[in-house]
């Protein structure tokens, strides 16, 4: 009904885009910020942009997002933003009193050509920024990749400033996340506990927004990457990189300033991917697998196997961020699934080149795009073209899932319509147990809900 | 009231020309309003006798939106009102974007209002169109006349060629059209023939040829335009003609830019061989 005048026709497109599967870079840089303890992100732009950005967190986390703004007014986008930059430190430092204020730009204050880096050192030789207190900052023109491209900028902002060498190397590991949910960063934790393997993970979102109600507002919650924790990030023994989009920047700027190397993986969603993340934690950290983490890959493959009718050969159409569609559609692979459309909004060459590799021999019919193209609308086209069974992405799939009548599991940002990404897991063995788990459940509900009587089963 | 854009490559002479026609058209009983749109807010320095002038800009900055069209229109030579956009100091913020802010701005506070009886606007431009902002005065409904300030020398005829391409783009889907060359002399040889030749090919005409005198530097250092400094100079009455050409101009055109390849083959046509 609302995308009826979708059609299944294709045509070349070379500037428009419909429906992007992406969105602002500031909204990443935010995300990232906040899984700093402490840290209260700033927007140096209008204040639009700052509310769009906390809104579209809130709707997604259910949770309040808190960032100060520049506020630019027609004055400043003529003059440059560095006087509203300047009192805003002030003025968050003394009322807000964070421990650090990351500031990210946006496509205005990118555009007049305002430098983030000098205004911030004029505000310390100043005497703007209080003993003890922080400003780093990363530049984020949303008309530069995706939210993805902010996250990383920002999270290389963090690192730059804050990871130092010192003389004595530390027995620890980094590991810098992707953009996973709160819930993914805590099961990372959980993992790492259950390794016993000594690490800092950045950023750190669990406990800042998945806190619980306890009647009190917290303006800076307990969770979050510390200072300490993140000064001695250079002196680890390796970094251990998970998404290539959103922390490699991070991961080859802790490597030339403080001389960390860093393996470069995937997210840990799915069998394979996890097993790598195991094994070059037990190798890096060197420790052993614990019996505990065998066993739960162990009960996933013991689900697959069990539930392997119903997933087999069933077509899938995904979309979303390069790092999570890149190990989603391998361990849709691996459960004899066909991820037969994908796309992302997020340019990169290295896209294409990942999913041949994964989908190339496994399933030749396989049709994926990423950057600005790659959009919402060519994914209907594409499934007008030839249905799919299953659609996993965000919320805004949910269209094309009523107009198509398809089943739908969400996975991804922003997720604006159901609760449990927060919660659960997508990560590691047990977070693919719940993707599992999701998918069976849509694709059984179907069944029972539309196979002829006769073939209405009690037991599945 | 006709609508004027003066173009040109920066350091060409816009201003001093602009402000001599200005006076010209003065004597000639115009009434007239001078907005100039370079940052550096010296466009109108020889009619006010001074750079005394709060800019546009400087009055948003310090007093808001809530300002009064007094505080920034002055009038000047012979009751000509004068405006100064200004801008950023260099290397910061958006100097494209005041020139925008500030046009607007003038609009809202109804600086054209009919009560003025404005015969002539003239918008004095900053050196290229840069950007978007630069071409604010030639959008739709703004100046519909363009004059650019030019000489014998290479960059400025190549500016000169640069600048039709913007006015070609605009052209094309409104009001705005090129009115002539003015050829601002830097004694080349051969430049007014060059210029002659330079304005048939973009399809437009030299509308004066004004010649090189040190009593436009003289009138300058005493913050005068020639025609109030020294008005029965020769010089004075080169610009009384270009004001007269200006006023009796009946040709309007969309140019039609050089190839790079033409336009240095003028250079070498008239520069070398000649």
């Amino acid at each position: 009904m609302l995308l009826n005048h979708t059609t299944s026709k294709i045509v070349e497109r070379k500037a428009l885009t419909v429906n992007p599967a992406k969105t602002c870079q500031p909204i990443g840089a935010m995300y990232a910020a906040l899984g700093v303890h402490g840290c209260l992100p700033h927007s140096h732009g209008s204040q639009g942009c700052c509310s769009y950005h906390r809104s579209t967190l809130t709707r997604h986390y259910k949770e309040p997002v808190m960032a100060a703004t520049s506020s630019f007014t027609e004055g400043s986008s003529v003059f440059g933003g560095q006087a509203n930059l300047l009192q805003a430190i002030t003025n968050i430092f003394t009322i807000y009193e964070p421990d650090i204020i990351a500031v990210h730009s946006t496509c205005l204050s990118e555009t007049i050509g305002d430098d983030l880096g000098q205004i911030v050192s004029k505000a310390a030789s100043d005497g703007k920024i209080p003993e003890g207190k922080h400003v780093i900052q990363a530049p984020t023109p949303s008309y530069v990749g995706s939210h993805v491209t902010g996250y990383a900028n920002m999270l290389e902002g963090i690192v730059k400033y804050f990871a130092k060498k010192s003389d004595e190397l530390k027995n620890q590991l980094n590991i810098l996340s992707g953009w996973v949910e709160p819930s993914d960063m805590r099961e990372l934790k959980r993992i790492l506990k259950l390794m016993k393997v000594k690490n800092v993970l950045l950023p750190d979102t669990s406990d800042v927004l998945d806190s619980p109600m306890t009647g009190k507002f917290e303006m800076y919650p307990k969770g979050g990457t510390t200072i300490p924790e993140m000064v001695s990030m250079g002196d680890s023994l390796h970094t251990i990189a998970l998404g290539e989009w959103a922390t490699e920047k991070a991961a080859v700027n802790l490597d030339n300033q403080c001389k960390v190397k860093f393996s470069m993986q995937d997210l840990p969603i799915g069998i394979q991917a996890t097993d790598r993340f195991i094994q070059s934690l037990a190798k890096l950290g060197s420790v052993s697998v614990p019996e505990s983490i065998n066993d739960e890959r162990g009960r996933l493959v013991d689900v697959i196997t069990d539930m392997h009718q119903y997933l087999y050969n069933k077509r899938v159409a995904l979309w979303g961020d390069p790092d999570q569609l890149i190990p989603l559609a391998e361990f849709l692979v691996d459960m004899d699934m066909k991820p037969v459309y994908i796309v992302s909004g997020t340019p990169g060459k290295a896209f294409e080149k990942r999913m041949e590799k994964i989908l190339g021999k496994s399933v030749p019919e396989a049709k994926y795009k990423n950057g600005a193209n790659a959009d919402m609308l060519l994914m209907h086209q594409w499934i007008k073209e030839n249905p799919v069974d299953l659609l996993i992405g965000n919320t805004y799939g949910k269209y094309i899932s009523r107009d198509e009548n398809i089943p739908f599991v969400r996975m991804g940002f922003p997720i604006i319509d159901r609760v449990g990404h927060s919660y659960f897991p997508t990560l590691g063995y047990m977070g693919g147990l719940r993707i599992l788990e999701k998918i069976l459940s849509v694709l059984m509900d179907r069944q029972d809900a539309t196979c002829p009587e006769e073939s209405f089963e009690l037991v599945m | 009231m006709r609508k004027i854009a003066i173009y040109g490559k920066g350091g060409i002479g816009k201003s001093t020309t602009t402000q001599n026609t200005v006076a010209g058209l003065v004597e000639a009983g115009k009434n007239i309003m001078v907005v100039g749109c370079d940052p550096k807010a010296d466009s109108t320095r020889l009619l006010l006798g001074g750079l005394a002038q709060k800019t546009v800009l400087d009055t948003l900055r310090e007093e808001g939106e809530d300002v009064d069209l007094d505080d920034i229109v002055r009038p000047g030579y012979g009751g000509v009102r004068c405006v100064e956009s200004g801008g950023p100091e260099p290397g910061v913020g958006c100097a494209g974007r005041g020139i925008i802010t500030s046009i607007n701005m003038l609009e809202q506070l109804g600086a054209w209002d009919d009560k003025y009886e404005i015969d002539y606007t003239f918008y004095d431009v900053l050196g290229d169109v840069v950007c978007g902002g630069f071409a604010m005065p030639i959008r739709e409904g703004k100046a519909e006349e363009i004059y650019i300030v030019v000489s014998g020398e290479m960059m400025a005829m190549y500016a000169a060629n640069n600048i039709c391409k913007g006015i070609q783009k605009y052209a094309q889907n409104g009001v705005v059209r090129l009115g002539g060359l003015i050829c601002n002399s830097r004694n080349v040889d051969h430049e007014s023939d060059m210029i002659e030749e330079l304005a048939r090919k973009l399809g437009t005409q030299m509308i004066h040829f004004v010649p090189r005198d040190n009593v436009v530097q003289r009138a300058e250092i005493h913050r005068k335009t020639v025609i109030e400094y020294e008005p029965e100079h020769g010089q004075a009455d080169e610009y009384r003609k270009l004001s007269n050409a200006i006023d009796g101009n009946q040709m309007f055109v969309i140019p039609t830019p050089l190839e790079m390849e033409e336009l240095e083959k003028l250079l070498i046509d008239f520069g070398i061989d000649a």
